[in-house]
């Protein structure tokens, strides 16, 4: 089982350091220290395990340290800053495993530009010693590289030359959509083997600046402060210590503090069931940060991320999540307003929304089926009712169940289902949703606040159907049993391409055009037939590439 | 823009008078190296006569032509040895192919870079020997401090004239690149660690010349095996320089020995430094850090770039053609030591991932049979002392062998007790100052040698010992 949970104290990879308002995140990675066997992390080069720390350094940075404004990415190899993804464990990994570590891998660096972004904590990079492929990746993912000028260190995105395959974590896509590297220039890059050093690489806008070694450290320094200058976030604050997620896991069960999760192992569905605050909001910021990690809507966020990546890397046959909510919509609603109120003034409210925008990111990139039901006694409310724009269907259900004394479903619309957590293509997933009926958006927006019913939600559009209790059960049983019979791959593409309508950003095309691409060149015998270079890669010996172009 | 006379100006055997893409890029390069070779080449030498070699051919009576010369007039030339008619690709996955006159696109990068190393090192040893010049131990030693240099000179215009000839703009980017990088120097350091030491004395560069140079030598001759002609042409006529260099620093290191046997065995002790001669013992960590920081010249023990040279016919083993194997090496496999809990295992390895670790073992072959020359120095004169070489592993910064700490007779040991015992297995502070304070100010009579090193047995090109290989103006 992959666990991606963890903490600094047990960290194998990275260092974090701290000076005021500068962290330095440090990779240093023990070569030993694999997720799987058959490889060595040399060099610098890193698996999923190395991936999960970073990302858990990065979640820490934003919670536990309001204090630091700017995160400088180091390396504690001094010949190689990072040696990217390493090429024995592609080789030695199912698809499966290479496709979900990428798209992890992407989620990381999303989430470091985010930080830098909308946390104010600005990461930059200190690329000394040479940063090839993945190791790029990582460098272009912060706002600001700083690269040694010594004759020796270069960037590089040598994956097409040396592997047949792609750098498959955004380098391409970063490197003419967020450098703006003219594509001329950018394409000779990418079959550079060995990539571009000195003052060529700022010429091309690869790096933002080289220094000489002797200088190195001072420029940094200066460079970090400047960055951190430029923050907002709180000098004095105390962070929020990020305490290990409690979870139990069964055959058939995971439980969570707020999340139930029960497999039907029969038709290979997950049921997924978000439970509501069981108190209510506390009434202002300082209730909040006493409350902390237990703040209602970041305990659910790091449950539910968890879950995810859970789900995801342990889970692989579960074809459809079904998602349901159970509690009260009017307590969801207090929290709800408290984000509203704070997220804009407050750093950790802020924080907050964020994590959720970001975990329900991660939920539209998943590709398993999503789907959600509305039952009586649900609380899709405000940010929870996010989940149901998230999904690929969702039904409500119309009236009571015969035997129940609960009332009927209601769904309720709170500011922040418009606004503050939109998807990767950069508008909201209401937008998105309506992009064929811009009017229906501003329907459902005079909607806020209201306890919208089954007959309401689908006059507005908010659901895919409304069966009653006579049709219910059979109606979501043969959906699930239907998704179940269809090909998991065709599936993947065909959710992928429906969810992501409206505009394109970098991230869309990093989820879309870049992974698309990668995962089919993954499968190719050019790459990873026994000719193939992955699988020739460190032999000494030369691919044999079959021709013909597809 | 007066046009420089190639044919006068730099001797050549590449046709370079027919060449306008050629002569335009040595003639933009050219007044850069005479610029570096006044900053950067052995000090205080403008105004001498040295007594030196040239190569005006590639035949045998022409790479040896010698007289009295200033260095600036030196003339660097460009010989490749002749061309072997129907020469082919002898090894890697292009075995029996017809050898490459041209870079291949595929190879070029990996071509580039490997020449680009291998030039480097050239400038960077005449960097390091910039001040010793000015503590000769003699005119004899001075004009083959000098001889080495020129030559090292040369072997940079070879690597040059590669890279001008096939690799377009940014083999003459590489080429400028190799003027503006400068041997230990922070910002603009060599590539390779041992060629960004000092130099600081006399001992060091015999060492170096000894060992160091024997790494040339080994590189070269994988070289000489490429594939890509011109490279191996280029290398085979380098290395019939080369085999002077070792021979500077082997009757080097002989003579210091030499003189460090006579004054024990008049003064019956070992306690030779109050006599102003170098003893054996710190003759012995010299040897031990040159040997190891060498060592590391050869890259990783198991290693993916040695096998990709090979396979793609770029660099080949030390005498590739004379093994008798199939020289694809796809099925094969080699025993490489590996460091296994504690001690050391022999462990095997796909052959081609470990030519680095082949080359490395031949090289340390051909040094151990240098010590032992030195060793019959020393039984000469009856005295129980003989040099080793450490261990491999022992001092290592690169490769396998770099995470552990081991002593120079392989045994593995703490970090602590390595740090702490350092100075008994190299040289300390106080061995380096004091060989430091025997290089005195310049012995400049002919004939005459400084106290702690032994004339040598005959002169240069069938001169007298004491003839003036220096001609001071």
């Amino acid at each position: 089982m992959i666990n991606f949970q963890t903490s600094p104290e047990s960290y194998r990879h990275w260092k974090l350091s701290f000076d005021g308002p500068v962290a330095t995140l440090t990779m240093d990675v023990d070569p030993a220290s694999t997720l799987a066997p058959g490889y060595e992390l040399k060099m610098n080069s890193y698996d999923l395990g190395v991936d999960i720390e970073l990302y858990d350094a990065v979640q820490r940075l934003r919670f536990e340290h309001p204090e630091v404004r700017a995160v400088v990415m180091a390396s504690a190899n001094p010949k190689i800053f990072c040696a990217g993804a390493n090429i024995k464990m592609l080789g030695v990994s199912s698809h499966g495993h290479k496709v979900n570590f990428c798209k992890f891998t992407n989620e990381t660096r999303n989430s470091i530009e985010d930080a830098t972004d909308n946390s104010r904590q600005t990461y930059l990079c200190a690329v000394t010693g040479t940063a090839a492929g993945g190791g790029y990746e990582l460098a272009l993912a912060t706002d600001y590289i700083m690269m040694v000028d010594d004759g020796n260190t270069a960037v590089s995105l040598p994956e097409v030359p040396l592997l047949a395959v792609l750098p498959g974590t955004g380098g391409l896509t970063r490197v003419v959509d967020k450098r703006r590297v003219r594509r001329d220039l950018a394409d000779i890059f990418c079959s550079i083997e060995e990539g571009v050093k000195g003052k060529r690489a700022v010429e091309w806008r690869l790096v933002d600046e080289v220094v000489p070694s002797s200088a190195f450290k001072a420029a940094l320094a200066k460079k970090a402060a400047e960055l951190a200058a430029k923050s907002d976030r709180p000098t004095s604050e105390k962070g929020v210590v990020l305490s290990q997620v409690s979870r139990v896991i069964g055959t058939d069960s995971v439980t969570y503090p707020h999340i139930d999760i029960t497999f039907d192992r029969s038709t290979r569905a997950a049921n997924i069931t978000l439970k509501g605050p069981k108190a209510a909001c506390p009434a202002d910021l300082a209730g909040i940060k006493a409350q902390g990690v237990d703040f209602y809507p970041l305990a659910l966020a790091r449950e539910l991320d968890d879950a995810i990546l859970h789900l995801r890397a342990n889970e692989t046959t579960v074809a459809t999540w079904v998602f349901r909510a159970e509690g009260d919509s009017d307590l969801v609603m207090g929290y709800d307003a408290a984000l509203q109120k704070f997220g804009a003034s407050d750093w950790l409210v802020r924080e907050v929304l964020l994590y959720w925008k970001r975990t329900l990111k991660r939920l539209d990139v998943t590709s398993r089926t999503l789907f959600a039901l509305v039952e009586p006694g649900s609380c899709f409310a405000g940010f929870v009712a996010e989940i149901l724009f998230a999904v690929d269907r969702s039904f409500m259900l119309d009236g009571t169940f015969e035997d129940s004394t609960l009332p009927p479903a209601a769904i309720r619309l709170s500011g922040l289902n418009f606004d503050g957590l939109p998807m990767g293509n950069g508008i909201s997933r209401l937008a998105t949703r309506f992009l064929g009926e811009p009017d229906s958006v501003g329907k459902a927006r005079d909607a806020i606040g209201q306890d919208l019913d089954a007959g309401e939600c689908a006059k507005l559009g908010l659901v895919t159907g409304t069966p009653d209790d006579i049709d219910w059960e059979d109606e979501i049983r043969l959906m699930i049993e239907e998704r179940a019979s269809f090909s998991p791959d065709s599936l993947t593409g065909m959710e992928a391409n429906l969810r992501f309508a409206g505009p394109e950003t970098m991230e869309t095309k990093i989820f879309g055009r870049l992974t698309a691409w990668q995962n089919w060149i993954f499968q190719r015998p050019n790459a990873v037939g026994d000719g193939g270079a992955l699988k020739l890669y460190g032999t000494g010996k030369r691919a044999a590439y079959n021709q013909e172009r597809v | 823009m007066s046009s420089i006379n190639y044919a006068e100006k730099i001797p050549n055997n590449v046709n370079l008078s027919e060449d306008r893409k050629l002569q335009r890029a040595l003639e933009s390069w050219q007044p850069h190296y005479i610029d570096w070779w006044k900053e950067m080449g052995p000090e205080g030498t403008s105004t001498s006569e040295i007594y030196l070699r040239t190569a005006i051919s590639a035949e045998p009576d022409g790479w040896a032509q010698f007289g009295h010369v200033k260095m600036e007039d030196y003339r660097w030339g460009i010989f490749l040895a002749p061309p072997e008619k129907d020469r082919k690709v002898n090894f890697g996955a292009h075995k029996g192919e017809a050898a490459w006159q041209e870079v291949p696109g595929e190879y070029r990068s990996m071509l580039r870079r490997l020449i680009t190393v291998q030039g480097d090192t050239e400038p960077a040893s005449v960097e390091q020997q910039r001040l010793l010049g000015k503590c000769c131990p003699s005119l004899y030693d001075l004009r083959n401090l000098f001889q080495v240099n020129v030559e090292e000179g040369r072997h940079l215009w070879a690597m040059v004239y590669l890279l001008h000839a096939h690799f377009g703009k940014d083999g003459r980017e590489e080429a400028e690149e190799m003027l503006a990088r400068r041997s230990g120097d922070a910002d603009k350091p060599r590539i390779l660690g041992a060629f960004n030491e000092k130099t600081a004395d006399w001992l060091a560069f015999f060492m170096f010349t000894f060992i160091t140079d024997r790494d040339g030598k080994y590189q070269l001759c994988a070289l000489a095996e490429s594939g890509f002609d011109p490279l191996s042409r280029s290398c085979r006529f380098m290395l019939t320089e080369e085999a002077h260099h070792m021979f500077v620093g082997e009757s080097g290191v002989g003579r210091i020995i030499e003189r460090a046997c006579q004054v024990m065995k008049e003064n019956r002790t070992d306690d030779v430094r109050k006599f102003g001669v170098i003893d054996l013992p710190t003759i012995q960590r010299y040897l031990n850090f040159h040997y190891s920081v060498t060592s590391d010249l050869y890259g990783a023990e198991v290693s993916t770039n040695a096998a990709t040279s090979y396979n793609m016919g770029i660099k080949g083993r030390y005498e590739e053609t004379k093994i008798g194997d199939d020289h694809q090496l796809e099925n094969t496999t080699y025993s490489v030591l590996h460091p296994v809990n504690g001690g050391f295992q022999a462990i095997e390895v796909p052959a081609l991932n470990a030519l680095n670790e082949r080359l490395r073992l031949d090289w340390a072959e051909d040094v151990a049979k240098g010590v032992e020359r030195w060793n019959k120095i020393i039984a000469k004169h009856g005295i129980d002392f003989k040099l080793t070489l450490p261990h491999l592993a022992f001092n290592r910064a690169i490769g396998h062998f770099s995470d552990i700490a081991v002593d120079p007779s392989g045994k593995v040991i703490s970090t602590e007790e390595f740090a702490r015992r350092r100075d008994e297995w190299l040289p300390s502070e106080s061995d380096l100052a004091y060989v430091l304070s025997l290089m005195g100010s310049a012995v400049t009579k002919p004939g005459q040698f400084a106290n702690w090193i032994a004339p040598p047995a005959r002169g240069i090109n069938n001169q007298a010992v004491d003839f003036d290989y220096v001609r001071f103006a």
